[in-house]
C-alpha cells in the first residue's frame, strides 16, 4: 500500500479539486483521506454517505459546578484567557476562550472546577460516489485542527486500506506549515505540491518544500493556472529543477474549472485539455509510487 | 550501545513506524546483549499537542544512543535530543525493524 | 468602526479586497489596515515599497527554569497540560512552542524556580502612506501560536487609533481561534466567498461562527458569474446581504499574480469597491448616531 499526500501551503490553489480528480482516477484502488480539516471540501465532490460516525475529542475544557462554587474569584484571578464569566453572580466558563490549561481547577479551594476532554468534532468513514471509501472529519466552531486529528484520520484510512487490500491512500493534506501538515506528511511515500504562479503562491510553495525536504520525502509538483503569469511559472519550474522535484502537469487557467466545480463535478469527469493533463499527471504519479 | 526504533508492532519483524512522536511502539535493542525492550506508546494518540517531546522523553529515559525512524522528529523533540546527544537516523520507513537495523550497520541510513 | 474581512478558507480574495478597499478609502479618509493573517501575511506585497516607520518585537511569556532554586518536586510537569515541560533526569526542559503562557507551572511552583520571561513570537511593522496606516504582524518561522500575536497587534491598533479612522482587519482564514479572535474584536464582518459548492460550504461555517459571536455580517462574492446559485439562496434564507459581486475575470487574476492593486486599474473592480465603501459609510453613520 502506497500513500500520496497532496499539499499546497496556501489556500485556493486548486488542491482539493486536483486531489478529488486523482481519487476519481484511482477509483477502487484507493482510499481517500481528507486531512484538510479546517476547510474540508472533498465531500462536496465525492458525495460521502456519512455512514460511520465517531465523536472526536481533543484537548480539554473546564466547567464549573455551581452547586459547589463559593464565588471566591480565585479562578478569575489566575485565568490568562479571560475565560471565566460572571453573570447574575454565577461563575461559568466561556468554552471558546478556555484553552484547557487547568490552572483554575488546580487552585479552586472547593474543587468546583473540573477539566474534561473537549468534543471538537465528528469523524466519518463514508462510501463515496467513486465506489471507494473516504475518511473525513467535521470540526465544530472554534475547534482547531491538530496533529492528533490528522494522525487519527490517517491511521483510520490506512487501517481500512490494509483491510480492503487497496493499492493507494490519497491524502488531501492540511494547509500551512504547522503541526497538522507535519502530521499529514508522516508516512507518505510521495508528496504532491499543488501551486499557482502568483507571488504569494510561490512564496508559500518554497516554505512547504523546505519542510518536506527536512523529512527527505520524494515529491512532485503540479502548477495550476500556469498561464496566468508565465514569468513566475518559469521561476517555479527553475526552482523545482534545482530542488530535483519533477513537475508532472501544468494546468491552464480556464473557466471550465469553476463551471465544473459549481456543478459539483470532478475535473476529470469530462474530456478536455485540463482532464487530459491531470490523467497524464496521475500516470507519472503511479510510476513514482510503484518505484 | 542501545538503539531505539519507532515501530508499528512489538517484534523485530514489525514495520518501522514512519512517525516519530506518534509511533505506536518503541523497540529498544541492546546490541551487545541483543536483548530487546518494548515500550508501548499507543496512549500517545490521546495527546492533542506535544506528542514528539513526550515520546522523546521516553527514549531519553531508556538512555538510547541511537534512534532509527522514518520521517524524523520535529523541532520540539529535537530540543530534547540535543540535551542527550542522541543520534537520529531517518529514512527507514517501509523497512522492518530488523532490516532497518541491518541497513544501519551497513551505514546506509542517513543521519538527521 | 472596525471591519473584519474574513472567509471560511484561504484563497477566496480576502487580501485583494482588504488592500484595495483600504487604498480606495485612503483617497478621502484616514484608514488603518492591519494584516492579521500572521502566518502568511501577504498584504504587504500589494502595498509596500518603503521601509517601515516603526517596528517592534512581539513577545509571549514562558517560564525559565532556575536549576539552583528547583527542589525537583516535578509539580510543574504535572501542572502543564500542554506537554511543554519535560523532565530529563534532574533537569527541567521548557518547550516554548508548546507553552500557552497560562502561568500555572510558574505560579504553582513551591520554590519559585520557574519565573516567567518574554520570548519573541513575531514582529509587528507599521507603515504610513498619507492617509493609510498599514500594520502587519508576522509570526516567526517555527512559531505556531497566532492568537497571542493577533491580540497584541489588536492592542497596538487600538493604541494608535484616534477613534475616527475606518479600521480594516485582514483576518486569518478559516474559523478556528485566530479568526475568532479577530471577529470578536470587530464591529462588522465582511465574508468573502466564491460561487461554488466549496465557497458555499465554507461560507456556511463562517456565518455560523460569526452568528455565535453575535456580530453583524454581509457577503462579498468573488469570481462571480456562472450558474451556481447556492450562495444567493443561502444568503436569502439567512437574511444576509450580498453587498458586492466581483466578476470572474482573467485580467483581475493576472494583476493579482503580479502583486498589483486593482483600484484605478480595473474599472469594474473599482466600481465594486466604491459600492462596498458607500455601504460601509452608511453603516458608520448609523453607528455614530
Amino acid at each position: 500500500m502506497k500513500e500520496l499526500v497532496v499539499i499546497s501551503g496556501k489556500g485556493g490553489t486548486g488542491k482539493t479539486s486536483i486531489t478529488a480528480s486523482l481519487a476519481y482516477l484511482a477509483g477502487l484502488d484507493a482510499i481517500v483521506a481528507d486531512c484538510d480539516v479546517d476547510a474540508a471540501d472533498m465531500h462536496l465532490l465525492l458525495n460521502p454517505s456519512y455512514s460511520n460516525t465517531e465523536n472526536f475529542y481533543s484537548g480539554e475544557v473546564a466547567t464549573i459546578d455551581n452547586n459547589l462554587c463559593i464565588a471566591c474569584g480565585n479562578c478569575k484571578d489566575v485565568c490568562r484567557f479571560d475565560a471565566i464569566i460572571i453573570s447574575d453572580l454565577q461563575y461559568s466558563i466561556d468554552s471558546i476562550s478556555c484553552e484547557g490549561c487547568g490552572y483554575c481547577s488546580k487552585i479552586c479551594p472547593v474543587e468546583a472546577i473540573t477539566n474534561h476532554e473537549r468534543l471538537v468534532g465528528q469523524m466519518y468513514v463514508s462510501d463515496v460516489r467513486t465506489g471507494t471509501k473516504m475518511v473525513h472529519a467535521k470540526l465544530g466552531i472554534g475547534a482547531d485542527n491538530s496533529g492528533k486529528l490528522v494522525a487519527y484520520v490517517k491511521k483510520k484510512s490506512k487501517d481500512i486500506a490494509k483491510l480492503l487490500k487497496k493499492k493507494y491512500v490519497i491524502v488531501d493534506g492540511s494547509p500551512g506549515i504547522g503541526c497538522p501538515v507535519i502530521s499529514s506528511l508522516s508516512g507518505a511515500d510521495l508528496v504532491l505540491f499543488v501551486t499557482e504562479p502568483s507571488k504569494s503562491g510561490f512564496h508559500d510553495l518554497k516554505r512547504v518544500i523546505e519542510l518536506v525536504e527536512k523529512f527527505k520525502l520524494p515529491s512532485v509538483c503540479i502548477i495550476n493556472k500556469f498561464d496566468l503569469n508565465l514569468e513566475i511559472t518559469e521561476e517555479i519550474v527553475a526552482y523545482l529543477e534545482q530542488r530535483q522535484i519533477d513537475f508532472v502537469a501544468k494546468l491552464p487557467y480556464s473557466m471550465i474549472v469553476s463551471q465544473m466545480l459549481s456543478q459539483g463535478k470532478i475535473l476529470v469527469e469530462t474530456d478536455n485539455n485540463i482532464s487530459r493533463e491531470i490523467r497524464g499527471a496521475w500516470k507519472s504519479i503511479i510510476q513514482k509510487l510503484e518505484k | 550501545m542501545k538503539i531505539a526504533f519507532t515501530s508499528t508492532g512489538k517484534d523485530m519483524s514489525s514495520k518501522i513506524d514512519a512517525r516519530f512522536g506518534r509511533t505506536d511502539y518503541i523497540i529498544v535493542l541492546d546490541d551487545t546483549t541483543k536483548g530487546i525492550d518494548i515500550i508501548d506508546n499507543t496512549a500517545i494518540a490521546n495527546e492533542a499537542h506535544g506528542a514528539g517531546p513526550k515520546t522523546a522523553q521516553k527514549i531519553f529515559e531508556v538512555k538510547a544512543d541511537v534512534i532509527i525512524t522514518g520521517n524524523g522528529p520535529g523541532g520540539n523533540a529535537l530540543t530534547v535530543f540535543k540535551k542527550s546527544a542522541t543520534k537520529i537516523f531517518i529514512g527507514a520507513a517501509g523497512m522492518s525493524v530488523e532490516e532497518a537495523y541491518q541497513q544501519f550497520l551497513k551505514n546506509k541510513l542517513s543521519e538527521m | 468602526m472596525k471591519i473584519a474581512i474574513a472567509s471560511g478558507k484561504g484563497g477566496t480574495g480576502k487580501t485583494t479586497l482588504s488592500t484595495n478597499l483600504a487604498t480606495y478609502i485612503a483617497k478621502n479618509k484616514q484608514v488603518i489596515l492591519a494584516d492579521l493573517d500572521v502566518e502568511e501575511p501577504n498584504s504587504s506585497i500589494f502595498l509596500i515599497s518603503d521601509l517601515p516607520q516603526h517596528q517592534e518585537n512581539i513577545n509571549k511569556m514562558i517560564p525559565e527554569w532556575d536549576g539552583d532554586a528547583c527542589i525537583h518536586c516535578n509539580k510543574c510537569k504535572d501542572n502543564c497540560n500542554f506537554n511543554a515541560i519535560i523532565q530529563l533526569g534532574s533537569e527541567i526542559l521548557v518547550l516554548p512552542e508548546l507553552c500557552h503562557s497560562c502561568y500555572a507551572c510558574s505560579e504553582l511552583c513551591p520554590a519559585d524556580a520557574l519565573p516567567m520571561k518574554p520570548i519573541q513570537l513575531g514582529v509587528l511593522s507599521h507603515y504610513s502612506k498619507s492617509n493609510l496606516e498599514f500594520i502587519e504582524s508576522r509570526l516567526d518561522l517555527g512559531q505556531e501560536q497566532a492568537v497571542p500575536l493577533i491580540n497584541q497587534t489588536l492592542e497596538y491598533v487600538d493604541n494608535n487609533s484616534s477613534g475616527k479612522e475606518i479600521i480594516i482587519f485582514d483576518s486569518p482564514p478559516g474559523t478556528s481561534c485566530p479568526m475568532i479572535e479577530v471577529v470578536k474584536n470587530s464591529d462588522y464582518i465582511i465574508l468573502v466567498t466564491e460561487p461554488t459548492p466549496f465557497g458555499l460550504n465554507d461560507l456556511q461555517i463562517a456565518v455560523e461562527t460569526v452568528k455565535l459571536l453575535k456580530k453583524p455580517c454581509s457577503v462579498v462574492v468573488n469570481r462571480a458569474g456562472g450558474e451556481f446559485k447556492g450562495i444567493d439562496s443561502y444568503c436569502e434564507e439567512e437574511n444576509i446581504k450580498i453587498i458586492s459581486k466581483i466578476p470572474e475575470d482573467r485580467a483581475i487574476a493576472k494583476l493579482y499574480s503580479e502583486g498589483k492593486l486593482l483600484v484605478g486599474k480595473h474599472e469594474g473592480f473599482t466600481r465594486e469597491i466604491r459600492n462596498i465603501y458607500n455601504l460601509i459609510s452608511e453603516k458608520e453613520e448609523r453607528l455614530s448616531i
